[in-house]
């Protein structure tokens, strides 16, 4: 369990994130979710230790991040799965190089062993014919697909993604969400999901903490979200109007 | 105030950069890939530079000495020291702030901005050691493409003597071994180490440390020639004042 409490995060006097408490369990995809600006990236590079916090602590598994050495940050970086919302794929590697990136950093698997954990993980992404070709030659799902086995091939016990459908196709959006979520299920994993996309509260939520502003204005999952009177949460989620009908739908199946 | 924060943290970094080593059989391939880019990949502008410049060296001196009184050997002898001594060690280092320092400070850059050093750090990899060891290691074979360069600049300084009718072939000779110091050589090769180095960090803690898109890549690129080249000239002035005063 990911256990967070108390975080406030400044930058330049300005505060970002005002005391945020949460926890984030074993085999559930946990979404971050508010609009642009309210704190969800800062607050996602936190919990990787990429930015320092003022206030708070944040633990893994019952081990608080800041009282690690730098050399213990690291051993537990090395259980954590990352995808960038750039997909952030080594240019100057194939596709193959990129996955087998972190088995080579990290394990002692000899290269028949790498070689196929990697054609086992690029399998799972649906990319069986992708290996050499260079991240440039490859879509925008392609990379996060790639990104995604990149994360998981050195079985992390921690998952994170940092808007995974940001400038992707909604029936791509749909397969990278079903994936994590499958993922997740799977290698039961602490999923942290960042997200300002519905489709994928309403897809994959199975936790959803609402940030508001660097506040956390209201926590519950994808059951809940459509029940809240939280105004502020329901100004955002349905400020389309294609959830304004989907609400307006649920209401009278209700009633 | 931000002059001495700079400073500061350009000798963290340094220290950083050889803390928790990337593994040797991934480093191996690093330090062999950066050897490609930055000393194989610069040896033809190397060459071209010190062949052309050699020679203008030698026109130069030949056409300001025209007292009769003075030997004609010693244009041979004024373009070796001007080679050996400056030419090659210290304004292919200034050339090459410009060439490999911009690619050093882009290549990291552009990884700082699209997220990958942030990946590494996540995946719990020292980015300092994986990204700028490998650079400082490659650049200590600098010296090799220097000494290449010192050849090729009295090699050119001598086709310019003989086809321009300045001197003989054997008076150039004469001149090349003339009151040669075999110190000036080490105090040359001394120097070199020293440029390699700063070529290899400032640019690299410039890239490293950047924030921004790909207009701030640009703008530290040119940051990071200004400082390197100011770097080298005053490492320049201090080691020849302690090495040969």
């Amino acid at each position: 369990m990911i256990e967070v409490t108390n975080l406030h995060k400044s930058f330049n006097g300005v505060e970002v994130l005002k005391g945020i408490s949460t926890t984030f369990e074993k085999g559930k995809t946990n979404l971050i979710i508010g609009q642009s600006g309210s704190g969800k990236t800062v607050f996602i590079k936190c919990l990787l230790g990429l930015f320092n916090y003022e206030e708070g602590s944040i633990a893994y598994d019952g081990k608080i991040f800041s009282n690690l050495t730098e050399d213990q940050k690291r051993d537990l970086r090395a259980e954590i799965g990352m995808v960038f919302q750039g997909s952030a794929l080594f240019d100057s590697m194939t596709i193959e190089e990129n996955v087998m990136f972190p088995l080579r950093m990290f394990t002692k698997q000899s290269k028949s062993e790498m070689q196929d954990r990697v054609d086992f993980v690029l399998k799972r992404v649906n990319l069986e014919n992708a290996h050499k070709k260079m991240p440039s030659e490859a879509s925008g799902g392609m990379q996060k697909r790639v990104a995604i086995a990149r994360a998981i091939v050195n079985k992390p016990k921690y998952l994170f993604c940092d808007e995974p459908n940001s400038g992707l196709d909604p029936k791509t959006a749909i397969v990278i969400d079903n994936l994590i979520q499958e993922i997740t299920d799977e290698y039961q994993i602490i999923t942290v999901i960042n997200s300002h996309d519905m489709n994928s509260v309403m897809e994959i939520g199975e936790k959803i903490v609402f940030l508001k502003d660097g506040y956390k204005a209201w926590e519950g999952s994808k059951d809940t979200i459509f029940k809240t009177d939280n105004q502020v949460v329901t100004d955002f989620v349905y400020s389309s109007e294609l959830m304004k009908k989907v609400r307006q739908m649920y209401i009278e199946e209700k009633s | 105030m931000a002059y001495l924060h700079n400073i500061g943290a350009y000798f963290l970094m340094v220290v950083e950069m050889f803390r928790k080593p990337t593994k040797w059989s991934v480093m191996k391939k690093l330090i062999f890939k950066d050897i490609d880019d930055l000393i194989i990949g610069s040896l033809g502008i190397i060459a071209f530079i010190s062949f052309f410049v050699g020679g203008v060296i030698t026109i130069q001196t030949a056409l300001n000495i025209s007292n009769p009184l003075i030997p004609k050997y010693l244009v041979g002898f004024a373009t070796r020291q001007s080679v050996i001594l400056e030419f090659a060690p210290t304004f292919t280092s200034v050339i090459m702030a410009g060439k490999v320092g911009s690619f050093i400070t882009s290549s990291i850059g552009t990884m700082r901005v699209t997220e990958q050093i942030d990946a590494l750090e996540v995946m719990g990899i020292n980015s300092l050691n994986y990204l700028v060891f490998p650079k400082t290691v490659a650049l200590m074979l600098y010296p090799f493409a220097i000494a290449i360069g010192m050849f090729l600049g009295i090699l050119g300084g001598m086709a310019a003597c003989i086809y321009g009718g300045f001197s003989s072939l054997d008076d150039y000779i004469l001149g090349i071994q003339t009151d040669f110091i075999p110190f000036h050589i080490t105090y040359a090769f001394i120097k070199t180490f020293v440029f390699a180095f700063v070529l290899a960090t400032i640019p690299s803690f410039y890239g490293y440390y950047m924030k921004g898109g790909a207009l701030e890549v640009g703008k530290a690129s040119t940051t990071a020639f200004v400082w390197t080249s100011v770097v080298i000239i005053l490492l320049n002035y201090v080691l020849t004042d302690m090495l040969l005063s």
